[in-house]
């Protein structure tokens, strides 16, 4: 079995543009949340959400590149382009060799309902244009991310709800593993517009404190009230170590394991049993001692049962042995799709630059929270293995164990 | 509204869309090759027409429409004048 190595980083998020704002951002605790009033007027129990603009790509794009992207296509160009270049890899690696891409995406409504109020308004389907087919599907940005970098090995979306990002750099890194690519692109995207999660409004579980938006997203805290929708891309290059080792490329951590449950539960309420079986699979897989897992990124996104839930799975499995644990979704709210992703590199950030950011607003723990380890304020800590959980909608479960290299 | 007129919009709204250079745009320029429209972006061209100026274009007739001089004509005779 071959060792997985990420060799390169990149990231679009409500806590900045590249690596170094984003470091930044975890650094000081900045929330990226704000009240929008668009979601107001449309409705919405909460329009609490994640700000980031749509990266401006014409003049980078062609126009016949552009109009295949969706929103979290354009996050996904600018953080891939990132990572690649981080990773130095360059074109002519590209086109000679077979790089495959894993990304996380598991929606892209606002085309969906554009395409479709086109339809509906002009009873003429030429008019919904060439993109909207593209743009709609649920791969739209593998589709746009292969055909731009011109990528040749494995061309795959998972759609694994808010766990989609983890479970395409876990499932990327077993395809290295076995040898049967030696680079995989991965990470995930997620759209933020009001298309995308007014129904997941409509089931209450967003927190509605509009009155203090960057205090609504608040894991383990005994007030939270639900969490708050995000999102942007994230991306990682792995590669087999000896991949990286022939490059000469700069070696930033090592995957030491994938583990992945299914609760077999609740469509939405997440139990015990299935994130505990997740974290045990990986840490088994890994071959470690618990006592060398330096920091927990924890899935925690600030709904009621949901965080208690996980507090008592990583009490279970770690008990009074358990390190710092946070969820950066304090400052990101939940990024869902590309959550898995992001929050991986959020870790390799504080562990590359020996700190824990905070889990703002934890104020008060509930009992399950009171057992962890939960700071508030940022630690300056290093330490050199990471886990990050992250867990979606149909008890999809997934957990990352990485080491520092 | 003078068939000169027209013809300016069109090349607006055709440089708008398809990102390309002014002067590439003359009556005798082969439209797909100077615009780099493939067999998509030709749809989003025939839509771009109906909805800037209410003219459909059937498919049987699109492949006939070769130059930017012969889209002029389609169009002005097509037209709601």
């Amino acid at each position: 079995m071959k060792r997985v190595v990420i060799t390169g980083m990149g990231i679009y998020s409500c806590l900045g543009n590249g690596l170094d704002a984003v470091r930044d951002s975890l650094y000081n605790g900045v929330s990226g949340i704000v009240f929008d009033q668009v979601r107001k007027d449309m409705g919405f129990r909460s329009a609490l959400t994640a700000k980031l603009e749509v990266p401006e790509l014409k003049g980078v794009l062609s126009r016949n590149q552009r109009v295949y992207m969706p929103e979290q296509a354009k996050y996904a160009y600018v953080a891939t382009a990132e990572a690649l270049k981080n990773a130095g890899i360059d074109q002519d690696y590209l086109d000679s060799h077979e790089v495959g891409l894993m990304y996380g995406n598991d929606s892209s409504a606002e085309p969906v309902y554009k395409s479709i109020q086109t339809m509906l308004d002009k009873k003429d389907t030429t008019l919904v244009g060439s993109g909207a087919i593209f743009q709609s599907m649920n791969s739209t940005v593998t589709m746009s991310l292969s055909c731009i970098f011109r990528l040749k090995g494995m061309n795959l979306t998972v759609s694994g709800a808010c766990a989609s990002g983890s479970h395409a750099i876990g499932l990327g890194a077993m395809l290295i593993r076995n040898g049967l690519q030696e680079m995989v692109v991965c990470g995930g995207a997620q759209e933020v517009n009001p298309y995308a999660v007014g129904s997941f409004d409509g089931i209450s579980a967003f927190s509605t404190r509009e009155s203090d938006p960057t205090k609504a997203s608040r894991p383990f805290d005994r007030d939270r009230d639900g969490l708050v929708p995000g999102g942007g891309a994230a991306t990682v290059i792995i590669e087999s170590y000896e991949s990286a080792v022939k490059r000469g490329a700069p070696i930033l951590a090592e995957i030491l394991s994938y583990g992945f449950s299914s609760n077999g539960d609740h469509i939405s309420v997440p139990n015990v049993d299935g994130p505990s079986r997740s974290l045990q699979m990986a840490i088994k897989l890994a071959g470690i001692n618990i006592n060398e897992i330096g920091y927990i990124n924890a899935h925690a996104t600030s709904t009621p049962v949901g965080d208690r839930n996980e507090a008592k799975a990583i009490y279970n499995v770690f008990g009074d042995a358990c390190p710092e644990v946070t969820s950066t979704k304090a400052m990101t709210g939940h990024e869902m799709w590309m959550a898995g992703a992001s929050e991986v590199i959020y870790s390799m950030l504080m562990m590359k630059n020996g700190f824990i950011a905070p889990n703002i607003n934890f104020e008060n723990p509930d009992e399950d929270s009171a057992k962890l380890n939960i700071p508030a304020k940022r630690i300056e800590k290093k330490f050199d293995t990471f886990l990050s959980n992250s867990f979606g909608f149909g008890g999809t479960n997934s957990t990352l164990i990485v080491r520092n290299l | 509204m003078e068939k000169a007129e027209l013809i300016e919009k069109i090349n607006e709204v055709l440089i708008e869309e398809f990102e390309v250079e002014a002067d590439v745009i003359t009556p005798e320029a082969d439209i797909k090759s100077t615009l780099e429209l493939d067999s998509l972006s030709l749809v989003d061209m025939v839509a771009l027409i109906e909805s800037e100026f209410k003219v459909k274009i059937k498919g049987s007739e699109i492949a006939q429409l070769k130059t930017f001089g012969l889209l002029y004509d389609y169009i002005w005779d097509n037209i709601e004048k």
